[in-house]
């Protein structure tokens, strides 16, 4: 579980995270979004109780962050943006190291190592000098000591960043295992699709403020708008002059149907077609328009810097 | 509590073993510890023979310990790398922040550090010697006493602490391996000096003396040490990326710490000086009490060192020093050749002194010094008694005046060196290192310029002007 309310950071003159609210349950994945230098990973190291907060508080795993800085960090898994890897040690000596740094019995270590290790596909090469892996091996390793002491809460910064596709779906799949688990887990990210997969709420944060955060549903509503329907017909159906039931407004005329935008899809949509067939149309198709998570990236972003460059 | 200190031992292993897998680390230092105790053996064997030709026998026996001491130090600069890399060098390889944000405490991190940074040189250091000994026994040389062996152990163990100590200070402290180099000619210089002097020690060949030194040695390691965890912040490790000099910011934070907001001369004097007063009051009391305790050692060392000289002294003798003691202050004359503002400059020298002193020292220097100075009062009236002369009138007579003023200046004056020393090696919460010197400089000045000053300038007219008239009637009686 992680809450915080107004937590802010400013480092000299530089405000690096203003006033940031959130509230991540157990079993709930927060995705923070923004560009380099956003406040990110301030903000994921105020939360890992390495950074004070100037103002505001943070509680994560029910620790507050500054009074029990040491709590905090046995509760938390971090992965952050370097790897931090010791490079003249093998795999297994690192993860062993880790499990030693938090506690873990020999016997416990030795279980979860070898576990990390074969699900991550890193038990052939677990005896060889980390200096010699790859970028992906070394990703996974660290997120593997993120994952060693099994914490309540997971801090992942770009996790599956330098991966081949097989990897960031292996690694794409542990976390959705560990949210049904109960774990608690923020995710920076930029990869977008990932985050649309995973995430149960998203967070756009621009120059240390969070611009929006809700669901990607909630996120798309607000800033696209009302979802968008092509209904499509099957030949050629003359469609001028057709009445659209309320909350459903018209916005363009295709090759071979309509685009519409509908307040209330659920209530709406079925009124449409019931509307449509007494009329004998042909409907071959009522689909929502896709909408991507970068779509309202883009424009929440656009929005900034504009009402930005207008001040 | 035996845990806590498993942690400690778990962050120095990995350092360790880290080490011992670094071929650049490990070679040096082999070749140091095999190749230069041979070599100090050949520049001995040629010492010898050369100083036999004159019968130096002195110097030949104190030349073993002076080369115990050389060769216990030549692996402990070299290991220096070490610890001057142990917190900016995994900053800057992006090891730190894992370890960073693991359940660690300060503590166990920064002593994990510290004992691989101090032990891998000792090791160095004591194989190397060992080494050496085995070659010495090997030739027509004395051998040291026990006790000068184990004061060159200690020694070579203080010199460790005291260098890796510091290193790990400017490990912390600094923002990339090359600045934490470069910072390192301020703990090899001054180790150096250091060193000269006890060299200086061991040829003399006095022993209480060498005592003394490692005693204030270990004490500045421990200061040290104290200063590195009480300015360890995770947040400065991580926070800073850059290595500017940002002169704008140290003139400001000066100026605000200097100025207090007041918007007057008047609200100053009156409201941000008394304020700074009040943090130095406790050290005011402690170095109070160290001048009763150093008027105290100043008497009895006269007493117990002099006295013996004087009463075995041939009547003649006593004589001659008695009227040589009484025409002394040539006091006519002294009026019109010691001017106040000579005596103002010199007073607020030695207060100025007191200070750079304590300043590289956490006031331990400073402290010293200023117990000198109290300490020749203490050694000047025994001196007179010793003569059989009544010390009092003359004191109160010739330093009480004066004295009422100057005393408390520097009392105060070496007092806020002791507050500066405090305070350093106490953490700070949310200030940095550079922030926490600047504070202090300016109540430093604050203090200086508010209080000592004006003191020295009214102590010294006293002194110029009226001192010696009453120091003339009183020795007219």
């Amino acid at each position: 579980m992680i809450e915080t309310y107004e937590l802010t950071k400013q480092f000299n003159d530089f405000l690096a995270v203003d006033s940031v609210n959130l509230s991540v349950g157990a079993g709930h994945i927060l995705a923070i979004l923004g560009q380099n230098g956003a406040g990110k990973t301030t903000t994921v190291r105020m939360l890992t109780a390495l950074l004070n907060p100037t103002r505001g508080w943070a509680r994560v795993a029910g620790y507050d962050v500054v009074k029990n800085g040491h709590d905090v960090r046995s509760a938390v898994g971090v992965l952050t943006e370097q790897h931090g890897l010791y490079m003249r040690m093998t795999a297994v000596e690192y993860l062993d190291f880790f499990g030693q740094v938090y506690s873990l019995t020999a016997s416990a270590r030795k279980l979860r190592s070898d576990h990390l290790l074969e699900y991550f596909g890193l038990t052939e090469a677990s005896h060889r000098r980390i200096g010699e892996y790859s970028k992906g091996m070394r990703q996974k390793l660290a997120l593997a000591r993120a994952m060693m002491h099994d914490p309540g809460v997971l801090l992942l910064d770009e996790p599956t960043s330098a991966m081949d596709p097989e990897s960031a779906r292996l690694v794409r799949d542990e976390i959705a295992r560990l949210k049904s688990f109960q774990r608690t887990i923020v995710i920076c990210s930029h990869n977008l699709t990932e985050v649309e997969a995973l995430a149960d709420q998203i967070a756009i944060i621009y120059r240390g403020r969070i611009l929006i955060q809700g669901t990607l549903e909630e996120l798309k509503k607000t800033v696209l708008g009302a979802p968008e329907y092509e209904i499509k017909f099957s030949f050629d159906w003359d469609s001028n002059g057709v009445e659209l039931p309320k909350g459903v407004e018209f916005l363009s005329r295709t090759a071979d149907g309509l685009k519409v935008r509908v307040e209330n899809p659920q209530e709406a949509n079925p009124q449409i077609l019931k509307h449509l067939f007494a009329k004998s149309a042909s409907v071959m198709a009522l689909q929502e328009e896709p909408r991507t998570l970068e779509q309202v990236y883009l424009k929440i972003m656009a929005q900034a810097k504009g009402s930005e460059n207008v001040e | 509590m035996l845990s806590k200190f498993r942690l400690v031992w778990l962050v120095a292993g990995r350092e360790l073993k880290d080490q011992f897998r670094d071929w650049r680390v490990l070679a040096p230092m082999i070749i140091l510890i095999l190749c230069f105790p041979f070599l100090m053996n050949e520049f001995a064997k040629q010492t010898v023979d050369f100083l036999n030709q004159y019968q130096a026998n002195l110097i030949l026996d104190r030349f073993v310990p002076f080369s115990i001491m050389i060769i216990g130090f030549f692996p402990i600069t070299i290991s220096l790398v070490v610890a001057l890399e142990s917190f900016v060098g995994e900053k800057e390889r992006g090891t730190i922040e894992p370890i960073l944000s693991a359940p660690l405490d300060n503590w166990q991190l920064y002593f994990g550090k510290l004992l691989v940074g101090v032990a891998t040189p000792l090791v160095a250091s004591y194989l190397s010697i060992a080494l050496y000994l085995f070659l010495v026994l090997d030739q027509d040389l004395n051998m040291p006493s026990f006790m000068v062996m184990v004061q060159l152990f200690l020694l070579t163990t203080a010199h460790a602490t005291l260098m890796v100590s510091a290193a790990i200070v400017i490990s912390v402290q600094s923002t990339s391996v090359k600045a934490a180099n470069l910072l390192a000619s301020f703990i090899v210089i001054p180790v150096a000096i250091l060193m000269q002097g006890e060299a200086v020690l061991l040829f003399w060949g006095n022993e209480q003396v060498l005592w003394l030194a490692i005693v204030g040695v270990m004490i500045i390691s421990l200061l040290l040490i104290r200063v590195g965890i009480a300015h360890f912040q995770r947040e400065y490790l991580l926070g800073r990326e850059i290595d500017v000099i940002n002169l704008r910011w140290i003139w400001q934070t000066f100026y605000r710490n200097f100025t207090g907001g007041s918007k007057s001369f008047r609200q100053w004097y009156l409201g941000v000086l008394p304020l700074a007063m009040r943090r130095v009051a406790p050290a005011v009391l402690a170095v109070g009490l160290i001048a009763f305790l150093s008027l105290w050692m100043g008497y009895d060392w006269i007493m117990v060192n002099v006295s013996d000289m004087v009463h075995s002294a041939s009547p003649e003798r006593l004589q001659k020093i008695e009227s040589s003691i009484s025409q002394l202050p040539d006091l006519t004359n002294l009026q019109g050749s010691i001017s106040a503002p000579f005596l103002f400059m010199n007073n607020t020298r030695a207060v100025a002194f007191i200070f750079l002193a304590g300043l590289f020292s956490f006031g331990v220097l400073g402290i010293l010094l200023y117990m000198l100075n109290i300490g020749v009062v203490g050694g000047v009236y025994a001196l007179i008694e010793l003569l059989g002369m009544n010390p009092n009138p003359l004191f109160f007579a010739g330093v009480l005046p004066h004295g009422i003023f100057e005393i408390p200046a520097l009392v105060i004056g070496s007092a806020i060196v002791l507050y500066m020393g405090a305070v350093i090696v106490t953490p700070q919460t949310g200030k940095s290192m550079g922030e926490v010197m600047i504070e202090l400089f300016a109540d430093w000045v604050k203090i200086f310029l508010g209080v000592v000053v004006p003191l020295l300038a009214i102590a010294a007219i006293i002194e110029a002007y009226i001192t010696p008239g009453l120091l003339i009637s009183v020795m007219a009686r």
